[in-house]
């Protein structure tokens, strides 16, 4: 194999349920998961007569990830018809844009470790989605689920800017982080509420032109994109080696085995035979609705990343991390803010958070301890009224009752003691207790302080204030 | 029967008598169903009904009666019975489109043309024959047999709505609904003798009208008056949440406008009408000539001042609507597909179950037409024909804002270019498709349009058509108006 001759070119055309209520044409519910068909009415079943109305919190959400994606918005967009047959697409026709998209021209940018790269947007679209065929679901016939047809999609399609699967697994993953910030999708491969299909050519090193190109649909993970690219480049690397000719054609990735099959060549494509869609006028979007949209447009990963370094000084992986996903992010900066320990709040985010809202399988927005609350508890050990390990233990508390961290700290006696009387009678009674080690220690043997913070802790029932106790201890040291 | 005069009356006459209290809105119900059974409605004579439920007419009939002894009074159609194109969605009866392929299909909701005709109290008691999802000008290429027309058996009512036309014709009903694509009500309106409105693009909202050519299609009504075609199109008329294409603009009052012109002595004073030079053809009967300037004198009697007006590219309309109507047709038959309704050919194989489905449920004008469709839409064929059509449209739509932008507030052209032709006399379909001549160009340029009987050749119906700028209904209808008052009861002769 001779890989290294050759470049991988990978445009990606990535289709996303937006999250509306209701679908794109009808007022139908869009809700995953319903036994089938109960979602439907007389417009998604396309029975006769029937005809669509837009849905405008689609458009609105479109619009948004379009603008994100640094996309020119255009004032009049088309819907057309996509025309074909297949059984779960009731109208024969797939109600999308064609010639006259929503959005054209916008970028996405990723790293992956050599330096930032632009991947350009071609086009964002809206079109709905078909419903599902059930195979497995008798034995010798194909069951059709209609629930699904009509939710709102947008295809976000990409230019031919990927030079590696690496790169393709960035910019869907940053594209990803991208929609789960605007909340405009769930984004969920698993759920199908985010699809990709890759478009993957290969080309001798410096060549200009684009080598024939195979489209790989089926992947069901980011993962599965970046394996079946490889597994892709590499056949076609191979073909081009023994001198044959990459053949146009669509391919299925099947994740079990590692391979992929054909599935539909070039003479057997489609004539979608579109035009424009005559049961909806044109999409005219008016520059105060646009104005709107551009406002409801929230900070995006890129942005907070770069302002999360600055504000609260932490280090790339922490950022990285706490910036992972939206809501996580709000909460991590609340409960900073309300802290003021930037630090002790990435910390409690990324460990004990974290760790107890995957152990409960609640989401964030429903997770007991409120930011606000958390804030107070790193505040509490800030100010040293309690100790780093009562802190584990009130958290684990919060957890289960959702009371505040000071009642917890004080119901359960955990508040330290910083006062210098006390902390100077338990010191006092620990070297009358341990002569030796005291004798030993005001001589100037240092390494016995820990031991005597321990012993002094204990005494406390572990209520000391251990940076106290330390430096009480050393100024009884240096005075003898 | 309760009353003999029941053919005779108009809805709005008869309506006033429900309202009443003269006669019982089941009165009239049984008076249009003996009418039905007397005139041959039914398959075996003049087949201009589908499907009816005397049953279901009637407990309609007594559900409204309890409804106007609640309220104290009905709606401006209180008992009127009403018969209604197939290829609109109706609760209780079937809608079939006339096609095999709907065989047995009940709609679970109904147009929103129908809900408001019912809102106001008429009571659908028939659906009517029609060709096969509207395509035809004949009413003969009905999947159940061709219609006949009531004023001479072996002739066609015209078509599409040949059925609603004739039933109006044969005094079954006083008021139908149909729909139009490229001629549809008004047609079959002139050959029956009868009054019929295609609105503008966007005055009636398509919800529940089974789906033609989407950019043409229109519901319209049918009656045997100008004044009851104005009623039932200001009811039906205006913006329905469900019909994207419809329009929001304000409904008109047509009948206050021009109810007070009947004691005018110059009705049409002030108004300036246009006689487009391209709609009198060498091939024009003689006799639909002679009507036509007859016409012409009584307008200029009226007041109104005629113009000669030229309409150059009206001679494009028929090439271009058999361009569009059948583009727009093959996507929207496409959900014919024997998957979830209607008919389904049982086969292994989903193409060839596709492929059965369409071959046997369509007839051979809706399968001609659906072929055309696909043709001129697809990959590399785009540009040369829907592309082009569409571009000509537009000449043809400059065309009738030209004459109106100078001043002209109507136009008047006869209806068809012949009167009603023998069944099975047009064998060629291309000679089928010039039957729409005259009538093809308002619907490609959307501006309303309608038909009024202006007087009989050889004992058969010759209709006169107005046409309007985009949503002036209400100039039209004050033209038809004042002309049908100057024909008097002649033109029904």
């Amino acid at each position: 194999m001779t890989q290294g001759k050759y470049e991988m070119v990978v445009g990606l055309e990535v289709h996303v349920q937006l999250k509306t209520r209701s679908k794109a044409f009808c007022g139908c519910s869009t809700r995953f998961g319903d036994p089938p068909n109960t979602n439907t009415c007389p417009i998604c079943l396309a029975l006769p007569g029937a005809l669509p109305v837009l849905n405008e919190k689609a458009v609105e959400l479109a619009a948004r990830a379009a603008l994100a994606l640094g996309c020119t918005l255009h004032p009049v967009s088309v819907f057309a018809r996509k025309n074909y047959f297949y059984p779960d697409l009731p109208k024969g026709y797939q109600i999308s844009q064609f010639d006259k998209p929503l959005a054209t021209a916008g970028s996405v940018k990723v790293d992956v470790g050599d330096g930032e790269k632009s991947i350009g947007v071609t086009r964002v679209h809206m079109e709905e989605d078909a419903g599902k065929s059930l195979h497995d679901r008798y034995p010798s016939a194909t069951a059709i689920d209609l629930n699904r047809a009509g939710v709102p999609l947008i295809e976000i399609v990409s230019e031919p800017d990927m030079r590696s699967s690496k790169e393709a697994g960035a910019y869907l993953r940053t594209l990803r982080q991208i929609l789960q910030y605007l909340a405009v999708s769930d984004v969920s491969m698993e759920e199908g509420s985010l699809r990709v299909d890759a478009n993957v050519s290969a080309r001798p090193v410096g060549q200009k032109e684009l080598g024939t190109k195979t489209e790989m649909k089926n992947m069901n993970s980011f993962s599965g994109v970046e394996r079946a690219l490889e597994y892709e480049f590499a056949r076609q690397c191979a073909l081009l080696d023994r001198g044959e000719q990459v053949s146009q054609q669509t391919l299925l990735w099947d994740a079990a085995k590692g391979e992929a099959r054909v599935s539909r060549t070039k003479e057997g494509s489609h004539d979608y035979r579109y035009f424009p869609e005559p049961d909806l006028l044109p999409l005219v979007l008016h520059s105060e609705w646009l104005a709107g949209i551009k406002a409801s447009v929230p900070e995006l990963p890129a942005d907070r990343k770069k302002r999360f370094t600055d504000e609260y000084k932490l280090g790339n992986e922490d950022i990285e991390k706490l910036t992972a996903l939206p809501l996580l992010s709000d909460y991590f900066e609340a409960a900073a803010r309300i802290s003021g320990e930037p630090k002790g709040a990435a910390n409690w985010v990324m460990g004990d958070v974290q760790a107890a809202i995957n152990a409960s399988g609640v989401p964030i927005s429903e997770f007991r301890v409120r930011p606000a609350d958390l804030g107070q508890l790193i505040k509490l050990v800030a100010d040293g009224l309690v100790s780093r390990s009562a802190a584990k233990v009130i958290f684990g508390q919060m957890v289960e009752t959702g009371k505040p961290a000071a009642q917890i700290a004080h119901d359960l006696s955990l508040v330290q003691v910083g006062d210098d009387g006390a902390i100077t009678g338990w010191i006092d009674e620990v070297l009358a207790e341990h002569p030796e080690e005291a004798k030993r220690y005001l001589a100037g043997e240092k390494k016995l302080q820990g031991v005597l913070v321990g012993f002094v802790m204990k005494k406390s029932a572990g209520k000391a204030d251990p940076k106290r106790v330390n430096q009480l201890l050393t100024s009884r040291a240096g005075a003898g | 029967m309760t009353f003999p005069d029941f053919s005779r009356l108009s809805a709005t006459a008869l309506a006033a008598k429900v309202d009443g209290g003269n006669v019982s809105p089941l009165d009239s119900i049984n008076a249009s169903l003996a009418r039905a059974r007397e005139a041959g409605a039914g398959r075996e004579s003049l087949n201009l009904i589908l499907w009816s439920n005397e049953q279901l007419a009637r407990r309609d009939a007594a559900s409204l009666a309890e409804g106007m002894n609640r309220a104290g009074k009905g709606g401006r159609l209180a008992g009127i019975p009403i018969a209604v194109k197939d290829n609109l969605a109706t609760l209780g009866l079937p809608t079939t489109c006339a096609s095999k392929i709907l065989a047995g299909y009940v709609s679970p909701y109904e147009a929103t043309a129908v809900a408001r005709l019912r809102e106001e109290g008429a009571i659908v008691v028939a659906k009517t024959n029609m060709d096969e999802f509207a395509m035809g000008s004949s009413t003969e290429n009905s999947a159940y047999g061709p219609a006949r027309n009531p004023i001479d058996l072996r002739r066609v009512p015209g078509g599409s709505s040949g059925g609603s036309a004739g039933a109006v014709a044969a005094g079954i009903v006083p008021l139908a609904l149909g729909s139009e694509t490229g001629g549809s009500v008004r047609q079959p309106a002139a050959f029956c003798g009868v009054v019929g409105v295609k609105p503008t693009y966007g005055r009636v909202s398509r919800f529940g009208l089974v789906a033609f050519a989407s950019s043409l299609d229109q519901i319209g009504p049918i009656a045997r008056n100008v004044d009851d075609a104005a009623l039932a199109l200001e009811i039906i008329s205006g913006v329905d949440p469900n019909d994207s294409t419809c329009s929001s603009r304000k409904v008109d009052t047509y009948r206050d406008e021009f109810l007070p012109l009947a004691t005018s002595a110059e009705p049409l004073d002030g108004m300036t009408i246009g006689v487009p030079e391209e709609y009198f053809p060498e091939m024009l009967d003689p006799g639909i000539r002679a009507l036509c300037e007859r016409s012409i004198d009584l307008l200029k009697s009226l007041g109104a001042k005629v113009v000669d007006v030229k309409m150059p590219n009206t001679a494009l309309a028929i090439p271009v609507y058999y361009i569009i109507a059948p583009a727009e047709a093959s996507s929207n038959l496409a959900r014919f597909d024997g998957v979830r309704y209607g008919a389904r050919a049982e086969t292994a194989a989903l193409r060839d179950m596709y492929a059965e489905t369409r071959s046997k449920g369509f007839g051979d004008e809706v399968t001609r037409r659906i072929l055309l469709g696909t043709y001129v839409l697809s990959a590399g064929y785009y540009d040369a024909y829907y592309r082009k059509a569409q571009s000509v449209r537009g000449l043809i739509t400059r065309d009738f804002r030209d004459a109106f932008g100078r001043g002209i507030d109507a136009l008047f052209t006869p209806t068809t270019p012949t009167t009603a032709f023998a069944i099975g006399a047009l064998t060629d379909p291309y000679e089928m498709y010039m039957s729409d001549i005259f009538t093809v160009t308002a619907n490609l340029a959307g501006v309303p349009a309608m038909s009024l009987p202006i007087g009989r050749v050889g004992g058969l119906p010759v209709g006169g058509q107005i046409i309007a700028s985009h949503f002036c209904e209400s100039t039209m209808f004050r033209v038809a108006y004042a002309l049908e008052a100057a024909l008097g009861g002649e033109a029904h002769q």
